[in-house]
C-alpha cells in the first residue's frame, strides 16, 4: 500500500541531520524570566501576581480571561520584579510578568506527583488541562481544553497525534518520540478516555523510521492506538493535509477538525497533557531545536518557558559565523526574529540561525505563469491569479478565487522560480479581508 | 537593539530553480532538433543558410530586447534567456532557404510587437515566435512555404499527402530526413528534447498529450480512415514541435490543470480543421495562436475547487 499523503506540496531541503541524533539536553535558566500573558490564540491572560510577590514553580501567574484563553504558570521560583509591557518575538509590546529566578526551583505543593487518570471524570481531566495552561505547541497555540470539548463528543472518531514534523530543520518532536514515547502514548490514552469511540493515530512521516519503529513497539498492545506512516512532503503536518492523509476526510476553512470527527494534537501538546494530568505538572517547559548552519553545535534542548532566546545561543555552542537570519520555528512558516532578547513562549519550537538569507538573495522577477505555484498548493488554489488580484488591490477577486482558503503554508513561494513573494501578498490580503468583514 | 537582524515574511527558503534555469532547460531541449536541422539542411547539402538563420534569429531577438529595454529605461532582463529561446524557436519554424533579412524582421516583430509592447516577459498573450512566424507567413508567403531538401525544391511530406502528389516514407518522417522547416522534421530529435523537459519537470504532459490525442481522433474521424495516414499526420508538419515546445509555453497557455486539458482539446480540433478542411496542409501555428487568445476565458471557467470544498456549492 502506498503511504498516506495529499495532493500538492513541496520538498524543501530537510536539514534535520544537523540535530536529529542529538539527545535532548535540559537547560536551567538564570536571572530574569519573562512570561508574556498572550502566548496563545485568543484573549491574553490576566496577571494575578504583583510586583514583590513570591512565586513558585508551577504557580499560576496569569488567569485565562475568556473562553478562548489560557492560564500562564511560572516555570521558576522567585520574586515578581515587574508586571509591564515587554517586547515580544513579533516586535509588538505586550503585558508580561517578569520574575527574578532564585535558582531554587521550589515547586508548588504536589508538583510532579503521580495521578491516576482513570479515576478522574472527563470534566476533571478537561479542567486539569485548562488549569495547566496547555495550548497547541505546534505553532498555533490554540487552547487545548477547548479542542478537547467539542460540541458533539460522540462524533469524534480519530485522535490524531501530529508527529509529521514536516518543517525542515526541526527535530524536537522526533527526539521526543525517541526519548519519551511512553509519555506520548500516556497522553493519547488520556485523550482517548474522553472519547470512547475514537481511535488514536500517531502520524509520522517516513523520513523518521526510528521514530516509527519506536512508536509501533510502544503501541503493539494498545488496541485503540495505531501508528500511521505518512509520505514525507511539506506541509504534511498541516491540520487539513494531515486529516486528509490519515483519514481520507477533508475540511476547509469554515470547518473545524471536529466537523470531520477528528482532534489533532501535536506531539509536544500530547506530552503536555500527559504531564498535566498524570504528573501534576502544568505547561512550564518545552523542547526546542537550536539549529541551522550558523550554530557551532546544533542541539535539542528542554527549556523553561519564559527564558530569553539570547541566553540559549550559548547552548548551541554560540555562532560559528554571524547569522544572516534567525528564525523562530521552521523555515517555511517560522517567524524571522529582529532581536534575540525576547522570551521563549509555549509555541517557540526552535531557533534556526542561517548564514545565508535566501529571501534577500533572490530578487523577484516577472511571473512567467509556469504554474508551479498551482501544482504546489495543497489547498488546490491558483496562487498566480490570487497574487495578481492582490497586486491590483482587487480583494473581491481574491476572495472569489478562494483566497481565504489559503493557510499561508508557503509552498507556492518556495516553488516560484520567479521568486515572487506570493505568501506575503496572501497574508496581507487575508488580514485585509478579515478586517473588512469584521467592520461589517 | 543596535544590531537588528534581517527579517522577512515566511517562507525563508526558496527552491533552486529560476526563470533563467527553466529557459536554459528549454533552450537545451531544443538542441537535438536544432542540431539535426543543421545537419539536415546545412551539412548534408552544404548550405550555410540554415545555421545562419538560427544564429541570426537568436542574436536579433536578444539584441532587440536589450536595445528596447535600454531605450525604454526598463530593467535589463536579456540574461533570463527568454529572448534567446524565442529566437531559436522562430528559426526552427523557418524554411532553410528563408532570406536572412526577412528573418531579422521576424525576430524584431516577435520581441517588440508581440512581447515588449504588451509588457515584456510574462505579459504577452501570444507566443512571440509563433506570432512572428504567422506575421512572416502572411507577409512573405512564397519564401515561407518554399522548401528545399537535398538541393531539390519540393512539397513537404504533409503537402504531398494532402495533394496526393506523393507517398513520403514514414521512417523518413520519423527520423526527419524530409523537407520542412529547420526544426520540425525530426520527430525523434524533438521527442528526445521533450523527454528531457518532462524529466526535468519543466513541462507537464497535459497539453501535448491531449493536443495530440484530440488531433488523432479528429484526423481518423474526418480525414482518411487509415493508420498509416494517421501516423504520417502525427509525424508531419509542426505538430510535435508545436505540441511539446510552443503549446506548452507557460505565458500563453492556461495555468489551471483543467484549463490545460481544455486548451489541448481546442488545439487538437483547430489543427484538425485547418489541416483537413483548410487550404494549407499545415495548421499548428494558427491553431496555437488562436488558442492563445482563448486562454483568459479558459482559465476563468476552470478555476479548481479548493481542498475540502468538493461537492459544496458556493462554499457555504
Amino acid at each position: 500500500m502506498s503511504e498516506a499523503t495529499f495532493r500538492g506540496g513541496v520538498h524543501p531541503y530537510e536539514g534535520k541531520e544537523l540535530s536529529s541524533d542529538l539527545p535532548i539536553k535540559t537547560v536551567m535558566p538564570t536571572g530574569e524570566m519573562v512570561f508574556p500573558m498572550g502566548q496563545h490564540i485568543g484573549a491574553p491572560a490576566t496577571p494575578i501576581v504583583a510586583k514583590g510577590d513570591k512565586v513558585l514553580v508551577g504557580q499560576k501567574i496569569g488567569e485565562a480571561s475568556g473562553f478562548i484563553s489560557a492560564n500562564i504558570c511560572s516555570s521558576v521560583s522567585g520574586t515578581v520584579k515587574a508586571v509591564e509591557p515587554r517586547m515580544l518575538l513579533n516586535g509588538s509590546k505586550a503585558t508580561c510578568v517578569v520574575v527574578e529566578n532564585d535558582g531554587q526551583y521550589t515547586g508548588i505543593e504536589g508538583l510532579g506527583e503521580d495521578r491516576d487518570y482513570t479515576k478522574l471524570s472527563n470534566d476533571e481531566i478537561r479542567d486539569i488541562v485548562k488549569e495547566a495552561g496547555v495550548v497547541g505547541m505546534g505553532g498555533a497555540g490554540f487552547p487545548t481544553n477547548v479542542k478537547l470539548a467539542p460540541k458533539e463528543p460522540d462524533k469524534i472518531d480519530y485522535i490524531l497525534v501530529n508527529g509529521a514534523e514536516c518543517e525542515p530543520y526541526l527535530t524536537s518532536d522526533y527526539r521526543q518520540m525517541l526519548e519519551c514515547p511512553e509519555e506520548i502514548v500516556g497522553g493519547l490514552k488520556v485523550i482517548l478516555k474522553l472519547f470512547d469511540k475514537a481511535k488514536g493515530l500517531i502520524c509520522i512521516e517516513d523520513n523518521k523510521p526510528e521514530a516509527i519503529a519506536k512508536m509501533e513497539k510502544m503501541v503493539q498492545n494498545e488496541n485503540r492506538i495505531e501508528v500511521k506512516v505518512l509520505k514525507t512532503k511539506y506541509p504534511q503536518g498541516g491540520e487539513r493535509t494531515l486529516i486528509s492523509a490519515a483519514t481520507g476526510r477533508k475540511i476547509y476553512s469554515a470547518k473545524l477538525p471536529a466537523d470531520a470527527g477528528c482532534i489533532v494534537d501535536n506531539i509536544s501538546t500530547v506530552i503536555a497533557i500527559y504531564r498535566a494530568v498524570c504528573k501534576c505538572t502544568p505547561l512550564i517547559t518545552r523542547v526546542m531545536t537550536l539549529t541551522g548552519d550558523a550554530f557551532e553545535k546544533p542541539v535539542n534542548v528542554n527549556v523553561r518557558i519564559g527564558c530569553c532566546h539570547a541566553d540559549l545561543v550559548a547552548e548551541g555552542g554560540g555562532f560559528k559565523q554571524e547569522p544572516a537570519k534567525i528564525i523562530s520555528g521552521g523555515p517555511m512558516m517560522g517567524f524571522a526574529m529582529f532581536d534575540l532578547n525576547v522570551p521563549v513562549t509555549k509555541t517557540s519550537s526552535s531557533i534556526l540561525a542561517m548564514t545565508t538569507d535566501e529571501v534577500a538573495l533572490n530578487e523577484p522577477t516577472p511571473c512567467i505563469r509556469c504554474g508551479r505555484c498551482v501544482s504546489a498548493c495543497p489547498g488546490n488554489l491558483v496562487p498566480q491569479k490570487m497574487a495578481q488580484a492582490v497586486s491590483h488591490n482587487d480583494y473581491d477577486t481574491f476572495v472569489s478565487l478562494n483566497g481565504m482558503e489559503c493557510y499561508e503554508c508557503g509552498s507556492c513561494t518556495y516553488a516560484c522560480p520567479a521568486k515572487r513573494p506570493l505568501t506575503q501578498l496572501f497574508k496581507q490580503a487575508r488580514q485585509h479581508v478579515a478586517a473588512q468583514r469584521r467592520k461589517k | 537593539m543596535s544590531n537588528l537582524l534581517n527579517i522577512s515574511s515566511s517562507p525563508h527558503v526558496r527552491d533552486k530553480s529560476s526563470t533563467k534555469s527553466i529557459m536554459w532547460d528549454v533552450f537545451l531541449a531544443l538542441m537535438p532538433a536544432a542540431i539535426f536541422g543543421i545537419y539536415n539542411f546545412s551539412v548534408k547539402p552544404r548550405d550555410i543558410n540554415a545555421i545562419l538563420l538560427i544564429v541570426v534569429c537568436i542574436a536579433t531577438c536578444v539584441l532587440t530586447e536589450y536595445i528596447w529595454q535600454k531605450a525604454m529605461k526598463l530593467p535589463l532582463t536579456v540574461s533570463d534567456g527568454s529572448a534567446a529561446v524565442t529566437g531559436l524557436l522562430l528559426a526552427l519554424n523557418l524554411s532553410s532557404t528563408f532570406p536572412i533579412w526577412m528573418a531579422i524582421i521576424g525576430s524584431v516583430f516577435a520581441i517588440i510587437i508581440v512581447k515588449q509592447l504588451f509588457g515584456g516577459l510574462g505579459q504577452n498573450f501570444m507566443n512571440p515566435a509563433l506570432g512572428a512566424r504567422c506575421f512572416l507567413m502572411v507577409s512573405f508567403a512564397g519564401q515561407m512555404t518554399s522548401f528545399t531538401y537535398d538541393g531539390v525544391t519540393g512539397a513537404t511530406p504533409l503537402a504531398q499527402i494532402k495533394m496526393g502528389t506523393g507517398t513520403p516514407k514514414l521512417l523518413d518522417m520519423f527520423l526527419g530526413t524530409t523537407g520542412g522547416t529547420i526544426g520540425e522534421t525530426s520527430v525523434v530529435a524533438l521527442l528526445i528534447g521533450a523527454a528531457y523537459l518532462v524529466a526535468r519537470k519543466v513541462i507537464s504532459l497535459r497539453i501535448p498529450v491531449t493536443y495530440i490525442v484530440t488531433f488523432a481522433i479528429f484526423a481518423i474521424l474526418f480525414g482518411q480512415h487509415d493508420i498509416m495516414y494517421l501516423a504520417k499526420e502525427l509525424c508531419g508538419g509542426g505538430l510535435i514541435l508545436g505540441a511539446f515546445f510552443m503549446a506548452t509555453d507557460y505565458v500563453t497557455s492556461p495555468i489551471t490543470p483543467k484549463g490545460q486539458i481544455v486548451f489541448g482539446i481546442i488545439l487538437g480540433v483547430l489543427t484538425g480543421v485547418f489541416r483537413i478542411f483548410g487550404a494549407s496542409a499545415e495548421g499548428v501555428s494558427y491553431a496555437i495562436i488562436i488558442s492563445n487568445l482563448l486562454v483568459p476565458l479558459i482559465e476563468r471557467v476552470t478555476i479548481p475547487v479548493p481542498f475540502g470544498k468538493e461537492g459544496i456549492k458556493d462554499g457555504k
